[in-house]
């Protein structure tokens, strides 16, 4: 490094060595070991055996549905702050932001309270003389709380790709005869794709490793590979194959990343 | 007629958003210790909170845990961050893919990775521990606020201070520093609210004696959480939209009064 | 060429932003073929008048016909015109002939007309070859080109275009110019230009509609603009001149600082206070015995094709224009042919000078 300026990166430099590669190293040297420290592929191996992977595939379809409503829920949402006057837009935005300030373990448990058999809902449900909601400990449950948790960082990527689109070039798709719908398949749909695929990335990773919301709101009976993982190292003190399923989900998570990102690519035929 | 559909869509998804904000700061003032039910409204546990040293020391450890993290992550990613934008291509990719490992990857593999380093060095795990990981998983905020308003500063303004005979350590303090100030200061809160938010990396980089309003709830939500706790976390909620509403407002008056005196100067 | 149909009529349109009158009360009839610049500062309407031709803004009053059908609330695509956007408004994440070919395949045209169409718009705008690339890869100019192609394959009647070479360098500018004034000849379409910069729009118009502040202040040909503005803003807008206050003393007869010149306007009365506008070319400057006024040279600049001379006669600081150089401090004569000597009236108030004069 010959610029004296480069030298400012030093502290980061040694940081993120030690703070960030060389635990990364860890969790492959426990991993590929055994207790005595002899290579084996076994903690990999054990994702197969009947609970870990029952747990990983329901966390990999929980992630999905979770993903897939927050698509549905924001796009829409994005497009009608975006499209509201700018003054507006950024105070609207501030709202959606909003609820993230209150502690998201709080935040989480509010949800039992709400979702009780004699919680809020069911108590307003009977009052309407409507059937109660039983979702509490069950998967949909799950699935609401990551919704939930992380809408936000769904809104947030898609409304900023969505203002970010020239209004010329939306007139100049109305202008080439496009009606709206059109113009929403062929212009601004593609064009806010960055934007999704952020907000796919940034809701589809915390969901397929949560282990707080399953033990919420899935009341410990339901496993998600985030809980195993969890166990893993906490309770039963076996860094080894707790390394060993983390290095399988972070396989997961680069493979979520490269599909995405490969959509993005392909996409780019239009008609 | 569309545009009471879209007000009822916002209306709806609000509510969503809400409705557990709502639940919690209704249970702050419930005078029954049980969530199942409404015992009255009381503003007790806003007193007993306060006498209460498990909740007070959480809080107090979260705090200075948070602003020790973002003071240091403000340093040394904002130095970083110099250091990035004019360094050679090479050495920059190494950052920027250091920079996104802990954006990118799970808090829990993030918080494992370092629990495993904390073993290895067979440090104590407690305060020292919890602030090193969140100093971690900080600093990139910090990079990635500061870096795009370094990008948007005009370099022939340095250059120009150069020229005049600035040195360029005082051209720096006169002219960068002023215009990447708002990038830093964003970035350091917002490792302040991650700090203060964060429960899965403290959660394995914590030992058993330190607990944070996160970790303190997590184990509470076990036996049974203290309404104390609502108290809190409501308090907490109000300061944090009092204090945005008046971050946002004050600047924004600065800008139009920027603007009125720009228009003075113009004509 | 040139016909006598009228293709569009604005009919006493006037709209407003948030209780600032953006037009008011405006007519405007545009010919078949023509070459019409609506020229004018920033803010004047110009752009308003053009988006509401295109169909993104509703007038609050009046109406928009298109050969004598009403369009004012039709919505843009169902409009038979086209739009050339400042800054282009390219579709960056499609290809140069997905741009092209937007359009056309909206109106499901088949596959080979629209092939055909692409090699012929691209081959008109002089970019052969480009229709893989990437509309980011391409400069200003080139993208600019690919704007006006993607909006003529599709036939329109009418082509607007919004301020199109304001993005572009001086040199890519005079070119474009040029290309457009070529482009227009081999279309044998109407072209509706929106410019700020009154040389675009005196080199490429059949006609010039001046406007400022949501009037029009004067409707002409560019010779006509040029040398017979109807009123200061006129004058002071479209390049530079000398604008003095005069009295009229008699038909034929005007007095300027003290000094009497001769003149080929008549009817203002007598003794009528008026403004005349010299263009700085056609002062002539001689041995001050043989000028009608006298004055000393304060400046000079050395211009490339003439001088631009600063002279103070009668306390007025003419600006001069000419091939031959007058020292600083050079006694002058200051003399102007009758004919270039333009007389309007003056504004009564304020509020007649930001309409204009009206007949």
């Amino acid at each position: 490094m010959k610029n004296k300026k480069d030298l400012l990166s030093l502290p980061y430099f040694i940081w993120s060595a030690g703070f960030i590669i060389i635990p990364l190293c860890m969790i492959f040297f426990y991993g590929f070991t055994d207790r005595d420290l002899h290579f084996t592929f076994a903690n990999i191996a054990s994702i197969t055996e009947t609970e870990n992977i029952k747990a990983l595939l329901i966390s990999i379809l929980l992630a999905l549905i979770a993903t897939l409503i927050c698509i549905l829920l924001a796009y829409p949402l994005a497009m009608i702050i975006a499209g509201s006057k700018l003054k507006d837009s950024g105070f609207m935005i501030f709202v959606f932001i909003l609820p993230m300030w209150m502690n998201f373990l709080l935040r989480t448990l509010a949800w039992q309270t709400l979702l009780e058999k004699n919680g809020v809902i069911n108590t307003i449900l009977s009052k309407l003389n409507l059937p109660a909601l039983s979702i509490i400990n069950t998967p949909y449950a799950i699935v609401l709380g990551m919704v939930y948790n992380f809408l936000p960082f769904m809104i947030l990527p898609i409304y900023n790709a969505l203002i970010k689109i020239d209004p010329n070039v939306i007139n100049a798709a109305r202008d080439l005869g496009a009606n709206s719908l059109q113009t929403f398949l062929y212009v601004i749909f593609p064009l806010s794709i960055p934007g999704l695929i952020s907000g796919i990335t940034m809701v589809s990773v915390p969901a397929l490793t949560t282990f707080v919301i399953s033990d919420m709101l899935g009341g410990g009976k339901i496993l998600l590979i985030g809980n195993v993982i969890e166990q893993e190292f906490k309770q039963a003190n076996n860094w080894h194959v707790g390394s060993g399923l983390s290095i399988v989900l972070m396989l997961f998570i680069l493979l979520a990343m490269g599909l995405t990102a490969k959509y993005d690519k392909e996409g780019g035929n239009y008609f | 007629m569309r545009s009471v559909a879209k007000k009822a869509y916002i209306v709806l998804i609000l509510l969503l958003l809400y409705a557990p904000i709502i639940t919690l700061v209704t249970l702050s003032f419930n005078a029954s210790k049980t969530r199942a039910k409404w015992g009255g409204f009381t503003l007790k546990w806003y007193g007993s909170m306060f006498r209460n040293d498990a909740i007070m020391h959480a809080l107090y450890t979260t705090l200075v845990l948070a602003i020790l993290s973002a003071l240091i992550a403000t340093l040394i990613g904002t130095a970083a961050a110099i250091a990035m934008n004019t360094m050679k291509a090479r050495f920059r990719m190494y950052f920027t893919a250091v920079t996104n490992i802990p954006m990118l990857n799970a808090d829990i593999v993030t918080g494992i990775s370092l629990m495993l380093l904390f073993l290895a060095f067979d440090a104590a795990f407690g305060f020292r521990t919890v602030l090193l990981a969140h100093i971690t998983f900080n600093i990139p905020y910090v990079i990635l606020s500061v870096l795009p308003k370094l990008k948007q500063t005009n370099r022939s303004v340095y250059e120009a201070a150069l020229d005049l005979g600035a040195t360029p350590v005082y051209a720096f303090y006169k002219v960068i520093l002023p215009d990447i100030m708002p990038g830093i200061i964003s970035g350091f809160f917002l490792s302040f609210t991650m700090s203060l938010d964060d429960f899965i990396i403290t959660h394995f980089s914590k030992g058993p004696g330190l607990d944070t309003l996160s970790t303190k709830i997590y184990t509470e939500v076990k036996k049974g959480i203290k309404p104390e706790m609502y108290a809190l976390s409501t308090l907490m909620f109000a300061t944090v939209l009092i204090l945005v509403i008046v971050v946002n407002y004050i600047p924004d008056a600065d800008a139009s009064k920027k603007q009125r005196s720009g228009k003075i100067i113009k004509e | 060429m040139l016909t006598d149909n009228k293709l569009i009529q604005l009919d006493h349109i006037s709209k407003s932003f948030g209780g600032q009158l953006v037009l008011d009360d405006l007519d405007l009839y545009i010919r078949e073929n023509e070459f019409i610049t609506l020229l004018g500062p920033s803010g004047c309407g110009k752009t308003t008048t053009l988006r509401i031709l295109g169909g993104f803004e509703t007038p609050d009053q009046g109406t928009v016909y298109f050969d004598g059908r009403d369009i004012t609330h039709l919505p843009p695509n169902k409009r038979p015109l086209n739009t050339v956007f400042q800054k282009y408004a390219l579709f960056t994440h499609m290809t140069i002939a997905e741009n092209i070919a937007f359009g056309m395949k909206i109106k499901n045209k088949p596959k080979t007309y629209i092939q055909d169409k692409i090699k012929y718009a691209l081959r008109l705008v002089n970019l052969d070859g480009f229709e893989d690339r990437m509309p980011d890869s391409l400069s200003g100019g080139q993208q600019q080109r690919i704007a006006i192609a993607r909006a003529i394959v599709n036939e329109p009647k009418v082509l607007l275009l919004d301020e199109p070479l304001g993005a572009l360098d001086l040199k890519l500018r005079q070119d474009m110019q040029y290309e457009l004034i070529r482009l227009k000849n081999e279309l044998g379409i109407t072209f509706l230009y929106v410019t700020h910069d009154q040389e675009e729009a005196l080199t490429m118009s059949d006609t010039i509609v001046v406007m400022n502040q949501g009037y029009i202040q004067q409707i002409g040909t560019p010779e006509k603009i040029y040398n017979e503005p109807e009123n200061a803003f006129v004058a002071d807008f479209i390049g530079d001149s000398n604008i003095i206050s005069a009295t009229m003393i008699d038909d034929y007869l005007v007095e300027i600082l003290g000094a009497r010149f001769k003149s080929t306007d008549a009817g203002f009365g007598k003794n009528k206070p008026v403004d005349v506008v010299i263009r700085p070319e056609d002062v002539e400057l001689v041995d001050p015995e043989e000028g009608t006024l006298q004055g000393v040279v304060t400046h000079v600049i050395f211009k490339g094709v003439h001088y631009e001379m600063e002279v103070m006669a009668n306390e007025h600081e003419w600006l001069v224009q000419s091939t031959s150089m007058f020292p600083v401090g050079t006694k002058v004569g200051i003399k102007v042919d009758p004919f270039n000597i333009q007389t309007m009236h003056k504004p009564e108030s304020e509020d007649e000078e930001a309409i204009g004069v009206e007949e």
